[in-house]
């Protein structure tokens, strides 16, 4: 008995491990999410979570079915597989009631800078400039119709200013 | 855009790993080397490193406890961060990591130190009043044994809870060598020789710093040094540090020959951005300087006087040295461009979470938690302390 007595503190402190092991998996009970594991690593209730969350987007359809005139000029233009609202912000508000929100005219100057900014990493073909070199202030729809960029095809302020309510 | 030179990909333009980042593996690498130097004792039988044993246990515990936290400034939401741990993914090195600090904490530093303080643990548990002895009540787990034969099992399991420690804080530290050295999209890092590279300057730093601790405290004491003690430890702090210096060379010359595509790239930063944290601080002062006079001290004569100057300037430039390395590694990791067209710059914050104060901050604090365990665990030889007890 003696022969135990003298490792007895060891098993002391073997017996902290083992309180730290059954600590850890009572607390893991209560703090895993009931659903973690259901579809994968991650917790399964998250996706209606997500899913609840309200629609901010609308989608283009919804926006030509009102400014078909717009939608027109756009489908003939560089611009045709730009959706409506990448440019706009989310418009799901206004689309379900138009009167309820009026969409601000994004700034030009800043917009077209975001994609056509001249950088080595970008296509050969793909427009791209200087912005104080090339327009020095002036916005870019004095010269170009944004929803259909191309010099010549409907440039001018009456263009850029949208369609049909 | 300011700070840019080149071609940055967007998500290029901010370091998002900080300050905190270089001190985390930079405090992780003096626990490893703090432990491997008090192995040399226990495992390999070094007596004349037996004075620096407790205080290189102690050290390496209060940096551990450290570890952690820059992690913890760094996260977003420090909160979330037990999550990882009670959702362990395989995949994931940092929740990995996480266990092997806690088994290194646990299982291998607190069992070592409780094993080697046990003796005196218990009496002081007899001796002291209030509250300390209700802490080293609490820290005797109710066992008072401290018979021969107890002392002698627990002599035996202390060697055999070293032995698994040295292979244990390679794997911790190795880890940490392995997040960088594993991440096959940045150039920089991605090399199988990381991991040992890492280890290796973690042994010297580790060394460095226990070494000036002990300098420091002997002194603070009012004690004489004991410079067989601190003559050996420079002696393996000198020939440890010499293999360090073979394998970052080795990378080196390995990366100049295999010259990559990303080499040209990387060369410039080097000579560029990094020119004085790597080639002036990392290589020449904090490397070759403290390996020349290391060097003079093994082949000359010096005056015991001469021999601590040098000790403490080579301790000081070592822990620069291999603070750089970690800097050049984790910043300089974040400063070129993947496409190889550009660089940015790191800009450190002053007050912030991840700023300077705080990374000072969390340098300073393991010197804090160590002045704690030195009083509550004086590693002073065991008469001095025990005329200590009784005098309390």
């Amino acid at each position: 008995m003696s022969g135990f007595k003298d490792v007895s503190h060891l098993f002391r402190f073997a017996g902290l491990f083992v309180i730290a092991f059954l600590v850890f998996l009572v607390v893991r009970v209560y703090v895993v999410p009931k659903s973690f594991g259901e579809y994968g690593h991650y917790r399964a209730a998250a996706i209606g979570e997500i899913a609840a969350h309200p629609i901010k987007f609308a989608g283009h359809q919804a926006c030509e079915s009102c400014h078909s005139d717009i939608a027109d000029t756009k489908a003939k233009g560089a611009h045709a597989h730009v959706n409506c609202e990448a440019c706009h912000g989310a418009l799901a508000t206004h689309a379900n009631d138009p009167s309820s929100m009026t969409p601000v005219k994004p700034d030009t100057l800043v917009l077209c800078a975001r994609c056509h900014t001249a950088s080595a990493a970008k296509p050969k073909g793909f427009p791209q400039v200087n912005p104080a070199d090339h327009m020095g202030g002036v916005p870019c729809q004095t010269c170009h119709n944004p929803h259909s960029p191309a010099i010549g095809s409907d440039t001018g302020k009456g263009a850029a200013a949208g369609g049909t309510k | 855009m300011s700070g840019v030179e080149g071609y940055m990909y967007p998500n290029e333009v901010t370091l998002y790993w900080s300050v905190l980042i270089v001190l985390y593996p930079y405090i992780t690498g003096l626990v490893a080397g703090a432990f491997i130097l008090a192995s040399l004792e226990r495992v390999f039988r070094v007596d004349a490193v037996k004075p620096i044993y407790r205080l290189a246990l102690l050290t390496a515990l209060a940096f551990l406890l450290d570890a952690p936290l820059p992690l913890q400034f760094h996260l977003g939401h420090p909160e979330r961060s037990y999550e990882m741990y009670f959702t362990p993914h395989a995949t994931s090195a940092m929740a990995m990591f996480g266990y092997v600090y806690m088994w290194y904490l646990m299982a291998v530093l607190v069992f070592e130190i409780w094993l080697d303080y046990r003796r005196e643990i218990v009496l002081l548990s007899q001796q002291s009043k209030g509250l300390m002895r209700v802490i080293y009540k609490i820290m005797t787990l109710g066992s008072n044994n401290i018979s021969e034969r107890s002392l002698r099992i627990d002599e035996k399991v202390g060697w055999i809870v070293t032995l698994i420690g040295i292979p244990s804080a390679f794997l911790l530290h190795g880890y940490v060598g392995f997040i960088f050295g594993s991440l096959k999209s940045n150039p920089w890092w991605s090399s199988p020789l990381m991991p040992v590279v890492f280890i290796f300057s973690a042994m010297v730093s580790g060394i460095a710093a226990v070494m000036l601790i002990y300098m420091a405290v002997t002194k603070l004491r009012h004690q004489k040094i004991d410079m067989r003690c601190v003559d050996a430890v420079a002696m393996y702090m000198f020939y440890i540090f010499i293999i360090d210096f073979s394998l970052e060379m080795l990378d080196l010359v390995h990366r100049i020959y295999e010259a990559d595509e990303s080499f040209r790239s990387l060369d410039f930063m080097v000579h560029t951005k990094l020119y004085f944290s790597q080639i002036v601080l990392q290589i020449f002062i904090g490397t070759l300087v403290p390996l020349i006079l290391l060097f003079l001290t093994q082949v000359g004569q010096f005056g015991e006087i001469a021999r601590k100057r040098i000790y403490v300037l080579c301790g000081s430039l070592i822990l620069i040295g291999v603070f750089a390395m970690r800097w050049n590694v984790v910043i300089g990791g974040q400063l070129f461009s993947k496409s190889f067209l550009g660089y940015t710059t790191y800009k450190m914050a002053l007050v912030t979470r991840e700023g300077l104060l705080a990374a000072i901050g969390l340098t300073i604090l393991p010197l804090f938690f160590l002045w704690v365990l030195l009083k509550l665990l004086p590693p002073w030889p065991k008469k001095e302390m025990q005329e200590a007890a009784a005098g309390d």
